[in-house]
């Protein structure tokens, strides 16, 4: 079946910013997509729908209940049976625009291996919900010529900022290192409006970008609170800096050596901790499944090995990486990964 | 003096005379900021050494991580 009909973008094309030729240009864009959350999901709607070349989203966690009050790609089923949200994303964007090409990668990002996702890319999308990564997608964007759009949001506050390597000021040169996670934890909770709000300020400028219409970049900081009913728009331009060590003079791009980047990272929020092995490794999952299960209830989907155990759970992915769930605290899971990991 | 932070009226007391004592006031302390004084941004190197005034409109923009 092709649903791909002539009628399919001609509101799209009506607007005057975009038209037939805008649109053509859309359509051999290829966006990236840092995450596969709240904001992911708004943001990859967004593109999917209005007719992008290809769409990849790399994530690395798996669909639960309390994110479908706010991640609208995600479904009830998905959250029962913990599909990853990277797969789950991509089959329901599929399902709603089959000419794109959509690409769900269930993975972290990392120093070592975002390379792989960024080749040939013309926008990134941020989604992630960390600085770590943002740092890394700062630093590869700045190295490699590709424009990203800087999108966070938490309460019902959401800020947003375009980068354009050799124009803007980048995100180093805003911040001089990584946010500790008291400041940026989603600890205040989230509403929906300040997920769409800011997916939409994100991907007007994707649209604007990918059309060709450059000249109508925002070129500020946006920030907004829908609860308090305060907006603001600063020019960061000047703020741009000449010693930064990500797009300065003499950059180094500081967070893609590899030891920047550390192996135990705390969920905002969750009560989680993820613990990325200390080599590449590839785990059998079916292999697994039969040598925890005498520790606790282990289950088993396609993508994933669930370990239930009396305060705490586990999730275990094929590329080795782990979840513990029942913790915040980072020394606690990595006794309780080497108790069973080694 | 009488200050005007994201649009909100605020007494200070005279001990907060630079932007780095408004910034290091404990709602503010653990956040990282973009500060705009009176229409003009203020970078990082400069907030001890910026004088705040009566009447100044501070935009204080803060960053947050969740996706
Ligand atoms: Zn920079």
């Amino acid at each position: 079946m092709n649903f791909a009909g002539e009628d399919r973008y001609s509101r799209q094309e009506r607007f005057y910013g975009i038209g037939a030729e805008g649109q053509k240009k859309l359509a051999q864009a290829k966006v990236l997509i840092i995450g596969a959350g709240a904001l992911g999901s708004a943001c990859a709607e967004t593109m999917v729908r209005s007719g992008a070349g290809k769409v990849t989203l790399v994530d690395r966690d798996y669909v639960e209940w309390s994110n479908l009050q706010r991640q609208n790609l995600f479904t009830e089923q998905d959250a029962a049976e913990r599909i990853p949200k990277a797969v789950a994303a991509a089959r329901r964007l599929r399902s709603v625009n089959s000419s794109v090409e959509v690409e769900g990668i269930v993975a972290d990002i990392t120093a070592e291996e975002i390379g792989l996702y960024t080749r040939g890319i013309d926008l990134i999308l941020d989604a992630a919900d960390n600085f770590e990564v943002r740092m890394i997608v700062n630093d590869i964007a700045s190295r490699d010529g590709i424009p990203w759009i800087y999108g966070a949001c938490t309460g019902s506050y959401g800020i947003s900022m375009t980068i354009v390597p050799g124009q803007s000021a980048c995100l180093h040169c805003l911040l001089d290192s990584v946010p500790a996670g008291g400041d940026t934890c989603d600890t205040a909770g989230i509403i929906g409006p300040a997920v769409q709000m800011t997916a939409a300020y994100q991907t007007a400028e994707a649209l604007k970008w990918l059309s060709g219409n450059v000249s109508a970049l925002r070129g500020t900081l946006v920030s907004f609170d829908l609860w308090t009913n305060r907006h603001s728009s600063v020019d960061t331009a000047k703020l741009k800096r000449a010693d930064c060590p990500s797009c300065g003079a003499k950059r180094t791009y500081p967070y893609l050596s590899p030891d920047s980047h550390s192996r135990t990272a705390v969920l905002c929020g969750r009560d989680t901790v993820q613990i990325r092995p200390p080599s590449q490794v590839r785990l059998d999952l079916e292999e697994w499944e039969r040598r925890l299960s005498a520790y606790g209830r282990a289950e088993r989907n396609p993508y994933m090995l669930s370990l239930t155990l009396d305060r705490h759970r586990m999730a275990i992915f094929p590329d080795g990486r782990v979840l513990v769930h029942g913790t915040g605290d980072p020394a606690e899971a990595r006794s309780l990964y080497h108790r069973y990991f080694g | 003096m009488k200050l005007y932070i994201n649009g909100n009226e605020t007494e200070l007391d005279e001990a907060c005379a630079t932007l780095a004592d408004l910034l290091s006031r404990p709602e503010w302390k653990e956040r990282r900021m973009i500060v705009e004084l009176n229409g003009m941004i203020v970078g990082r190197d400069d907030f001890g050494t910026v004088l705040l005034a009566d009447g100044d409109r501070i935009e204080l923009v803060h960053f947050v991580g969740g996706g």
